[in-house]
C-alpha cells in the first residue's frame, strides 16, 4: 500500500510535467493544423539553457529557469516566423515534412553544441527528501510540481481571461472569421508557437536538474507529448492536461508492477488501445478551449 | 524504345561489380540498394496513398528479425517445464517469414488506424516503432537485446545434393540486391497502373470523391500498407543476412527519416524518385565523410529536406522532367502545359 501511495505520488509530480508537453503540442495543433516535430527539440533546448545557465556560467537556478523559458518563447517564435509563415495554406502533410526537416537539424545541432555527453545539472535544493509517513519526495520534484501547476493554471487563465486568449479562441474556431472580425491571425499564430514552445522549453528546464540532459532526450518526450495529446482529443487543453497525468499513472504504476523496461512503452500502447475504442480521443468533444 | 533503355540500365547497372575493382564502393552500393528497396515501399504509401508512415523502420526491422530469428532457431523458455524449441530453418524460408510476418504487421497498423487519417495514422506509425523497438530490447530471451543477434548466416541457395550456393561475398549480394529492387519497381509499376493503382491514386488526390463513385477507402489502404510493409520486410531480410548482425538501433528513428528524405527529394508519387533519392543519399554520407561529421551532415540532410519542400515540393524527378519537356517542346509546346511553373512566360 505504501509503495502504491508513492507510485501515486510520483505520477502526480511527473505528470505535472507532461501536461505541459501536452498542452503546448494540442495549443498549436488546434489553432495552427500544424503537427509539431520540433516539440521535442524545444523541450531539449530548454534542459540544454537550464544546464548552460546554472553550470558554466553559475547563474542563480531560478533565475536560469526564467531565462531558460523565455528563450524557449523566442526560438519557437523564431520557427514560426522563419519555417511556418511562408507556409499558411499548405497541407498538413507539406508542414509536417518542413517539421521534420527543422527536427533533424535543430537535434544534430544540439549534439554538434554539447557533444552527445549527457549532462547533469545542480540545483540548490536540500538533498534530504521531504518524508511524509513512509512516503518520501526530493524538494526538487516539490518544486518542479510547483512551477508545472503554476504554469498550467496561467496557461488556462491566458486562453479564458485576456483578449490574446480569446482570439486563440476565435481563430481555433474559424480562423476565416476571426480574420473578417480583426483578430490578427499572424500574431496569433505565433504567440500560439512561441507560447507551446515556451511550454516545452520549461518542461525540459524542470526536469533538466531532475534527470540527465542528452541531445536525443527530445525524441522520447515529443512521442510521449504525442500520446497525450491523442489521449485527450487533438486540440483539447484540458484533455491534454488530464492526459499528461494519466499517461504518468499508467508509466508509474506500469514501471512498478508490470516491467520497468516497457515503462517508456505504455503512452504508446495507450495510443493504440485509444484508437481502438475511441479515435477522437477521450475529451474532444465535451469541451476543446482551443 | 523505352523497355530498350530500361533493360540497358538494368545491364549496366549489373555489369558494375566486374568494373568497380572497390570492395568498399561495392558495400556502399549494396546498402544504397537496401535503402532504395526500403524507399520504394515508403513511395507506395507515402506517394500513391498520400500517407506518411514514419514507423516504416518498424517493418524493416520486423523483417530483419524475423528472417535472422528463423534461421538462427531459437528456444524460448514459456513455462518452468515447457521450452519451446525453434530448429533452424534455411535462408531462403527466413526471408519468407520475415517479408509475411512484416505484411501482417502492416495489415495490423493500417486496420487501427485508417478509421482515421493524416496526423493520427503518423503518430500510431511512430508508437508502433517505438513498442517494437522496446521489445526488441527488452525481450532478451528471444532477441538478445542490445547483445544483438550474431553470426547470421547469409543468403544460401541449395539443391540438396546437388547444388549450393553462398552468397558470402559481396558480389553475389549485389546482384541479389539489384534483382530485388527490380522485381519490387516492377511490382509496384504494376500495381500503380492497375485499378487498385489508380484508386489508391484517386484517395490521395479527393478521398470523398473517390468514396462517393465507390472507391473502398480502407481497403485499399490497407492493401497498400500490407505490399509496403512486405517489402520494408524484404529489404530488412536482405539487410540482416548480408551484415549478418542485428540489434535493436535497427529500429531508431533516423532511419525512417532516411527513407523520407530519399522519397521526398527524389519525388514522392514517381517511380524513379525513391531510386534518385536514393542513390543521392547513400551516396552522398561518404562523399560528406571527408569533411563532415555525422551531426553536421544530419544538419545538412535536414536544411536540404526544408528547402527541397520549399523550392521543389514534388522532388527531384518530377521537376527534371519538366524541365526537360519544356525543353524538347519549345515555347510553343509549353503553353499546352498550362500550369507548370513559368510557362505562361
Amino acid at each position: 500500500m505504501d509503495q502504491f501511495l508513492q507510485h501515486i505520488l510520483n505520477a502526480l509530480i511527473l505528470g505535472g510535467t507532461y501536461a505541459l508537453l501536452g498542452i503546448g503540442l494540442t495549443l498549436i495543433f488546434g489553432i495552427m493544423r500544424v503537427v509539431n516535430f520540433t516539440h521535442g527539440e524545444l523541450y531539449t533546448f530548454g534542459a540544454y539553457m537550464m544546464f548552460m545557465f546554472v553550470m558554466p556560467l553559475q547563474l542563480n537556478f531560478f533565475l536560469a529557469l526564467i531565462l531558460a523559458v523565455l528563450l524557449g518563447v523566442v526560438l519557437g517564435a523564431m520557427i514560426e516566423f522563419i519555417l511556418l509563415k511562408p507556409l499558411r495554406g499548405a497541407d498538413i502533410d507539406t508542414t509536417m515534412l518542413i517539421m521534420i526537416g527543422a527536427w533533424i537539424t535543430m537535434q544534430n545541432m544540439e549534439q554538434f553544441a554539447w557533444s552527445g555527453i549527457a549532462k547533469s545539472i545542480d540545483n540548490p535544493f536540500p538533498v534530504d527528501p521531504l518524508v511524509i509517513g513512509t512516503i518520501s519526495v526530493s524538494w526538487n520534484r516539490i518544486f518542479m510540481f510547483a512551477v508545472a501547476s503554476a504554469l498550467i493554471a496561467g496557461t488556462y487563465a491566458l486562453i479564458r481571461w485576456t483578449k490574446l486568449g480569446k482570439a486563440m479562441r476565435a481563430t481555433f474556431q474559424d480562423p476565416e472569421t476571426a480574420a473578417l472580425m480583426g483578430v490578427r491571425i499572424n500574431s496569433v499564430y505565433i504567440a500560439t508557437f512561441a507560447l507551446g514552445s515556451g511550454l516545452a522549453a520549461a518542461a525540459g528546464a524542470l526536469l533538466g536538474p531532475i534527470i540527465v540532459v542528452y541531445p536525443t532526450m527530445g525524441d522520447l518526450a515529443a512521442l510521449k507529448a504525442f500520446a497525450i495529446v491523442i489521449l485527450g482529443g487533438l486540440g483539447s487543453v484540458a484533455g491534454a492536461t488530464i492526459g499528461g497525468f494519466i499517461l504518468a499513472m499508467m508509466e508509474e504504476l506500469g514501471a512498478g508492477y508490470i516491467s520497468s523496461g516497457y515503462r517508456d512503452a505504455m503512452g504508446f500502447l495507450l495510443i493504440i488501445i485509444i484508437l481502438l475504442f475511441r479515435p477522437t480521443g477521450l475529451f474532444a468533444q465535451k469541451e476543446r478551449v482551443g | 524504345m523505352n523497355r530498350f533503355l530500361e533493360v540497358s540500365v538494368v545491364l549496366f547497372l549489373a555489369s558494375i561489380p566486374f568494373w568497380l575493382g572497390n570492395l568498399y564502393y561495392l558495400h556502399i552500393l549494396i546498402t544504397t540498394g537496401i535503402f532504395i528497396i526500403a524507399a520504394m515501399s515508403l513511395n507506395l504509401l507515402l506517394g500513391y496513398t498520400g500517407q506518411l508512415s514514419l514507423g516504416h523502420v518498424a517493418f524493416f526491422g520486423i523483417g530483419s528479425y524475423t528472417s535472422a530469428l528463423v534461421s538462427l532457431g531459437f528456444d524460448l523458455e514459456l513455462t518452468e517445464s515447457y521450452t519451446f524449441v525453434f530448429e533452424p530453418k534455411p535462408v531462403w524460408f527466413a526471408f519468407l517469414c520475415g517479408i509475411v510476418l512484416a505484411a501482417i504487421s502492416g495489415w495490423l497498423i493500417g486496420r487501427i488506424s485508417f478509421k482515421v487519417r493524416g496526423a493520427y495514422f503518423v503518430i500510431v506509425s511512430i508508437s508502433f516503432a517505438e513498442v517494437v523497438r522496446l521489445v526488441s530490447l527488452n525481450w532478451i530471451d528471444l532477441t538478445e537485446g542490445p547483445m544483438a543477434l550474431n553470426n547470421i548466416q547469409p543468403f544460401t541457395f541449395a539443391i540438396p545434393g546437388l547444388w549450393e550456393l553462398t552468397f558470402f561475398k559481396k558480389e553475389p549480394n549485389y546482384w541479389l540486391v539489384l534483382g530485388l529492387c527490380v522485381v519490387c519497381f516492377v511490382i509496384i509499376r504494376r500495381l500503380v497502373q492497375s485499378r487498385a493503382g489508380r484508386a489508391m491514386i484517386a484517395l490521395r488526390e479527393n478521398e470523398p470523391l473517390a468514396t462517393s463513385i465507390g472507391v473502398d477507402v480502407t481497403k485499399y489502404l490497407v492493401l497498400a500498407t500490407i505490399l509496403s510493409a512486405g517489402m520494408a520486410g524484404a529489404a530488412g531480410g536482405l539487410y540482416t543476412h548480408y551484415v549478418r548482425i542485428v540489434d535493436p538501433d535497427i529500429f531508431l528513428f533516423i532511419y525512417t527519416v532516411t527513407m523520407v528524405i530519399m522519397v521526398v527529394t527524389g519525388g514522392k508519387g514517381t517511380l524513379a524518385g525513391p531510386v534518385v533519392g536514393g542513390l543521392i543519399f547513400g551516396i552522398l554520407p561518404e562523399v560528406l565523410r571527408a569533411f563532415a561529421s555525422p551531426e553536421v551532415q544530419w544538419i545538412i540532410y535536414g536544411i536540404l529536406m526544408i528547402l527541397i519542400v520549399y523550392f521543389l515540393p514534388e522532388g527531384i524527378v518530377p521537376a527534371v522532367t519538366q524541365w526537360w519537356q519544356r525543353r524538347a517542346r519549345g515555347p510553343e509546346g509549353s503553353m499546352s502545359q498550362g500550369s507548370a511553373p513559368g510557362a505562361a512566360s
